[in-house]
């Protein structure tokens, strides 16, 4: 991969390679970080943000300007969808997703709010155990900082629809943690 | 407004993603809505939890050294590219030297790579703390509440010093972190100001304080009986001065362990 890259590298006037190195790779990191939650494994996330990389050097031609941090992760996101054929790509699935599970009320009782579990553990389980669509928003807006306009052009959605996933994202997370550490008490009294 | 419509609009809130009249709305209704007002404190957490640092995934050292230098390899390669490559590495060299401009800058003013990392970091930790609900884990004006709350926190016991009388009162109190430790963190006023004390454990017992200046935040560093302080504020630097020395006035003897 790399070698393929040198090879492409090459083969370019210096100027075209100067300028994705200054203006792409500094999102290295942030193209890493949306593999890695979405692949949840650290060698299919190489291998996604490896590829994802190689498209994003060939397609450089076509990017016009405008945010590259933007423009890289959504090809980290369509790369990680097309090298994992099995899951379905978003579509269908959510729309259905989006419509059936509208929010569900349920407060918390008093004494589970004070229960949230908040340790790293807890936290990247609940995270992983989130719907694709769900943890890609969540970790697009939590850990990545988009905004929902950065996120909705990201993830090809509306800006409505952004935002009831992270509705749904963060009560699902809310619960999820909670039952989680109700479950971690009810062990310490036994 | 009726919760239902808060329940979505709450998050848009929370993400500052809101115009000021809808703003204005769901603020009113957390106002008169207890259950909605738990929830916005519960995602307020939430958000928090998920800020921390470990859970950013950074792109592995292999990954990124495939990506980082390829320039070397073409270099050798072949002869007639070498103006070109000459031309590329010149224009990278410059690149190079804008990207660390700034800190440049910043050495050549401070005389000193680490003072000015930290200075870096304290400013943003102060402009992290700044943010609702960032700013105490513990609430109070009583030194007494205060240092007991650090208790079994961290490995070291900080001192605390009520300021009021200097003009500086003390407001509560936080656990940080700052280049990987585990740190104490005081909160002071001054007028309408925050002032942010941190300290934590030095192999050093005592050096001179260094002040520095940020984007128009003033860092003041010492050490003292053992512990390193870091003062960081938006207050002048006149009045910052005026806050360690207060602090620093009985310092001579080390703090009990």
């Amino acid at each position: 991969m790399p070698a393929d890259f040198h090879r492409i590298a090459s083969g370019r006037p210096a100027a075209g390679s100067t300028s994705f190195e200054a203006q792409v790779l500094p999102y290295l990191d942030a193209a890493y970080n949306l593999a890695r939650w979405l692949a949840r494994d650290d060698a299919d996330a190489q291998d996604v943000v490896q590829e994802a990389m190689l498209r994003a050097f060939r397609y450089f031609d076509s990017f016009r300007g405008g945010d590259a941090r933007v423009w890289l992760l959504a090809i980290v996101r369509n790369t990680f969808y097309s090298l994992r054929m099995k899951v379905p790509p978003d579509g269908m699935q959510e729309t259905f997703d989006d419509d059936a599970h509208a929010v569900v009320d349920e407060q918390p009782t008093p004494e589970a709010r004070m229960l949230i579990a908040l340790d790293v553990g807890a936290l990247q389980k609940a995270l992983e155990n989130l719907p694709h669509p769900l943890r890609e928003t969540i970790v697009l807006r939590e850990l990545e900082e988009c905004s929902y306009k950065e996120i909705a052009s990201i993830t090809g959605q509306k800006i409505g629809t952004v935002m009831s996933r992270l509705a749904r994202a963060r009560e699902r997370l809310r619960a999820e943690l909670t039952r989680h550490s109700t479950e971690v008490r009810r062990h310490d009294v036994q | 407004m009726m919760c239902n419509d808060a329940r979505l609009l709450l998050h848009a809130y929370l993400d500052d993603e809101l115009d000021a009249a809808q703003s204005v709305a769901i603020t009113r209704h957390m106002h008169s809505c207890e259950a909605c007002t738990a929830s916005y404190a519960q995602y307020t957490e939430l958000r928090k939890a998920l800020s921390q640092p470990s859970l950013y995934r950074r792109a592995p050292d292999a990954l990124r050294a495939q990506w980082q230098a390829p320039k070397s390899s073409t270099a050798a390669a072949s002869k007639p590219r070498r103006r070109l490559v000459g031309l590329a590495m010149a224009a990278g060299f410059v690149g190079a030297l804008l990207l660390v401009a700034p800190t440049w800058f910043y050495l050549w003013q401070q005389h000193g790579a680490n003072t000015n990392q930290l200075a870096d970091e304290v400013v943003s930790s102060h402009l992290r703390s700044m943010q609702p609900q960032h700013l105490m884990d513990v609430v109070s004006t009583d030194q007494h509440t205060v240092k007991p709350w650090f208790e079994g926190k961290l490995d070291f016991s900080p001192r605390v010093k009520d300021l009021s009388d200097e003009g500086f009162p003390l407001i509560g109190g936080r656990l940080d972190a700052l280049e990987g430790h585990s740190v104490a963190a005081l909160i002071y006023k001054r007028r309408l100001h925050v002032i942010n004390l941190y300290q934590w454990p030095s192999a050093s017992t005592a050096s001179a304080s260094v002040a520095t200046q940020w984007h128009g935040y003033t860092v003041i560093r010492w050490t003292a009986g053992n512990m390193n302080y870091v003062a960081v504020s938006d207050v002048n630097e006149a009045d910052l001065r005026k806050f360690t020395l207060a602090f620093q006035d009985d310092v001579t003897t080390p703090p009990m362990r």
